[in-house]
């Protein structure tokens, strides 16, 4: 009987803590449960969940990439720049972003790889580069809409309407991110549950020489996460320089611990014990209720990593208390 | 210490164990005399290493009674064991000794841990004490040198050193010669003549007939959770033990199937490592079963593991079907159609978090999903049909393949292969910790695989096994293989000779 009620705790307890914060928050504050409240929530994680998205992947595969926040920056600015300075059409502003997400996300791959650099020594080492390819490339200066330039001349061109309209905009009633992040995580899940490259992701990232010795190519299984990594990164950048309308410099920085701090609080969901998406959505939805919440309870924003802090402690306490008493 | 010949009498009385309601235990007896040497055998999960557990505290039992001189003694912990003076020298010597202190910290090691005896440590005394001891045992190794400094042999002497410290009355050796040169078990055997002279009673479990022959008073059989025998060595005979063992005879409990030897499959020459493994050369038929035999350490799982592309090859050429071939990783040489199964099950051979039916379907993902999604129906068809095919003893596919026994695991192990279309199969070690029921299976496995005109390569340190199974036998020693038997011309002794002597017995 114990037992029992201790494995419902592990597996559904993320989910009770959630519907307990979201039913106190409504009961406390007025304008908690509305939809204009509720959209925002979700529209403020939007950004930090692309990139927990990338993080889940690396995790996937046994890895890490703490280069996620750096190249988050990057692709702002160079999103920006395209406009701004460039005056690009729509699809090249968002395919050369991308593109270089997915570069990093090589070069990444390279290293841990191939030269066999540990990998949270790798992605540190990228993170440092990336941070400072973005400001060499800005000269240090944030990308706004006909800024002046350093020759005293003025940028020619700005964010376009159809470029605000990804971070901005709404569609059916729904913010756009909210939209886009759902069909990310939906997509994703299917990919990792559902088709055997997610499955070679888990298998490579639970047992790399037993699933190599199985025929797996675990060097292409753990390429393939990195660039995804790098991938989704560069996405959350577009979007946040869509979100705010200028490429702001380090912009990526606090994205990646409250990325990472997602992701391991969907360890706990459902007792899976592993990186999953479904749980990185819903540890992301948690910290941003909570965020959320507690700011409209009028929490100073610098106390704010306290909370994050303590969702992220307590959610991993459930995760390795159950893992060791199933491993007992 | 000295004690007369009939000694102190230790009794073990109708034992139980289960693990996970399979019984491991049933109502065994077991007796044993100080100034005794007494074997106990067994085939893999006969159960006298959970035997041996409950006596010396690792395990307790769910019934039975265990007495010493006919007064009941508890022993719930290895502690309580140690306290009534019943030792255990584990095979893997390296985990009861700490490498970085030296060789009369380590005889007094348990003294010291559990804090009984003074505060103050006096180094004169100590090693003193321990030279003494190592002098009974007719061992010379200076005490004052690090353990990591030792050779295997003397780290076992070692141990046996801080039983008798600890004033053992009884010793449990569990397989000490497996890992030793025949004159380092020559020492051992005579360290455990001045044992059995001093009233300390031995309990000797090895594999090997011949030696348990001529250094054992008594014999004891395990069979299934039971004693099936219980002898004096003139009582019984090497035929005997082996029929009580196996409860049939070695040709009755794995019958070779025949198999007609088809056109050449595989042709190494030369093969190296840089390494362990310094010359390969051999060539492998379809429908052939070559054996290649060697002692632990050898370099039996490094040359598998260099024909599989696990590991790359310093020099050497590998012909497959008449065209020269070079694995980059293991995939190339699943997609030649080589397959490997590796001697370290749990960790290499399956995953053990992962259920049954995604451990089988592992090697041909490929096959089971369309358009990149995995077709869970197709799956679990696949994984039901091997289950079937190989007599899988599992609740369901979806049970994780780490809760199955070893056989069953070993099962799944070559499970994933059996729908690629390897052509060769290697099996490392394919035994070893599998019980008698699953090792006649994966023999019979085997044997199919041959006649279905694949070539087998076995790789094994179990002698009687490649005798048994094997057409042809190549003896590995040092990385070479130096010697070729066809099955009629072998003989076991001659294998162990050629795998012992190396280089020189050919000389």
């Amino acid at each position: 009987m114990k037992d029992k009620l201790l494995n419902f705790f592990f597996r559904y307890g993320t989910i009770l803590v959630i519907v307990a914060v979201v039913a106190f928050f409504s009961f406390r504050l007025e304008y908690f449960f509305t939809y204009g409240n509720l959209a925002d929530i979700l529209r403020s994680i939007s950004i930090v969940m692309f990139v927990a998205i990338g993080v889940t992947f690396s995790l996937i595969v046994d890895g890490f990439d703490l280069s996620v926040g750096s190249t988050v920056s990057l692709s702002t600015v160079i999103s920006a720049s395209l406009m701004v300075w460039y005056q690009q059409p729509l699809y090249i502003v968002i395919l050369v972003p991308l593109l270089t997400g997915a570069v990093v996300g090589l070069i990444n791959a390279f290293l841990i790889v191939r030269i066999r650099i540990p990998d949270l020594f790798a992605t540190l080492a990228m993170m440092y580069i990336i941070d400072g390819v973005h400001r060499t490339y800005t000269k240090g200066y944030s990308v706004y809409d006909n800024m002046q330039m350093s020759d005293g001349s003025k940028a020619p061109g700005h964010f376009t309407e159809a470029f605000k309209w990804i971070g901005q905009g709404e569609w059916l009633g729904i913010p756009v991110p909210v939209v886009l992040m759902l069909v990310a995580v939906i997509a994703v899940h299917i990919f990792l549950t559902y088709t055997r490259w997610g499955r070679q992701m888990y298998i490579t990232g639970g047992n790399r020489e037993a699933a190599r010795l199985s025929g797996l190519r675990v060097n292409r299984v753990r390429m393939l996460a990195y660039v995804l990594s790098g991938l989704f990164a560069a996405f959350a950048g577009i979007l946040f320089a869509s979100f705010v309308g200028s490429g702001q410099v380090d912009a990526g920085s606090p994205l990646l611990m409250e990325s990472v701090a997602a992701v391991f609080v969907g360890f706990s969901v459902f007792g899976a014990g592993k990186p999953n998406v479904a749980g990185t959505f819903l540890g992301a939805v948690l910290i941003g209720v909570l965020l959320n919440g507690l700011t409209m309870m009028n929490l100073e924003y610098y106390a704010q990593p306290i909370v994050k802090g303590v969702v992220l402690v307590l959610a991993l306490a459930v995760t390795f208390v159950q893992l060791n008493r199933r491993r007992a | 210490m000295l004690q007369g010949k009939h000694g102190n009498l230790l009794e073990m009385r109708k034992i139980s164990k289960s693990f996970a309601g399979i019984p491991a235990l049933r109502e065994a007896d077991f007796s044993v005399r100080g100034g005794e040497i007494h074997a106990l055998l067994g085939a893999n999960g006969a159960g006298k290493s959970t035997l041996m557990k409950i006596l010396s505290g690792a395990y307790t039992p769910d019934g039975g009674s265990i007495l010493l001189d006919g007064k009941p003694l508890a022993i719930r912990t290895p502690a309580d064991a140690k306290a009534r003076g019943i030792q255990c020298v584990y095979q893997e010597v390296d985990t009861a000794l700490v490498p970085e202190l030296s060789v009369a910290e380590n005889i007094w090691l348990d003294r010291m841990a559990s804090g009984a005896g003074r505060r103050w440590l006096r180094w004169s005394k100590i090693c003193a004490e321990a030279e003494a001891v190592l002098r009974q045992l007719d061992a010379r190794i200076p005490v004052r040198r690090k353990i990591s400094e030792l050779t295997l042999s003397e780290k076992q002497l070692v141990l046996i050193a801080r039983c008798l410290a600890e004033q053992a009355k009884f010793i449990i050796f569990d397989e000490p010669t497996a890992p030793l040169s025949l004159e380092e078990a020559e020492h051992l055997f005579k360290v455990m003549e001045r044992l059995k002279r001093s009233g300390v009673g031995c309990i000797f479990i090895s594999h090997r007939l011949p030696e348990i022959f001529r250094m054992c008073d008594r014999i004891t059989v395990m069979r299934d959770g039971r004693r099936v025998l219980s002898a004096g060595r003139e009582e019984t005979s090497e035929r005997d033990v082996v029929f009580h063992m196996l409860g049939k005879t070695f040709e009755q409990e794995f019958p070779k199937l025949e198999a007609d030897r088809g056109e050449l499959l595989l042709e190494v020459n030369g093969l190296g490592d840089g390494g362990k493994v310094r010359d390969a050369t051999f060539r492998l038929h379809r429908g052939e079963i070559v054996g290649i035999v060697g002692v632990v350490g050898a370099g039996k799982t490094e040359l598998s593991r260099l024909l599989f592309g696990a590991d790359p090859a310093a020099r050497g050429t590998v012909r497959l079907r008449g065209q020269g071939v070079k694995f980059r990783e293991p995939a190339d040489a699943v997609k030649a159609g080589i397959v490997l199964v590796p001697e370290e099950r749990r960790k290499q051979g399956i995953l053990v978090a992962e259920p049954v039916r995604v451990n089988l379907g592992l090697a041909i993902l490929g096959k089971l999903s369309r358009f990149g999604f995995l077709r869970r129906g197709a799956e679990a068809v696949n994984a039901r049909e091997a289950v079937e095919r190989l007599g899988i003893k599992t609740a369901s596919i979806q049970q994780p393949a780490g809760l199955l026994s070893g056989g069953n695991q070993q099962k799944v192990a070559i499970g994933k292969w059996l729908s690629t279309d390897a052509d060769i199969f290697l099996f490392d070690e394919p035994t070893k910790g599998v019980d008698i029921g699953a090792k006649s299976d994966i023999f019979r496995i085997i044997g199919q695989l041959a006649r279905q005109g694949k070539g087998i390569v076995y790789l094994s340190c179990e002698f009687s096994e490649i005798m048994g199974i094997a057409d042809r036998i190549y003896v590995m020693c040092d990385g070479r293989l130096i010697r070729e038997f066809r099955r009629p011309e072998a003989t076991e002794e001659q294998l162990l000779y050629y795998a012992s002597a190396g280089q020189e017995a050919l000389a």
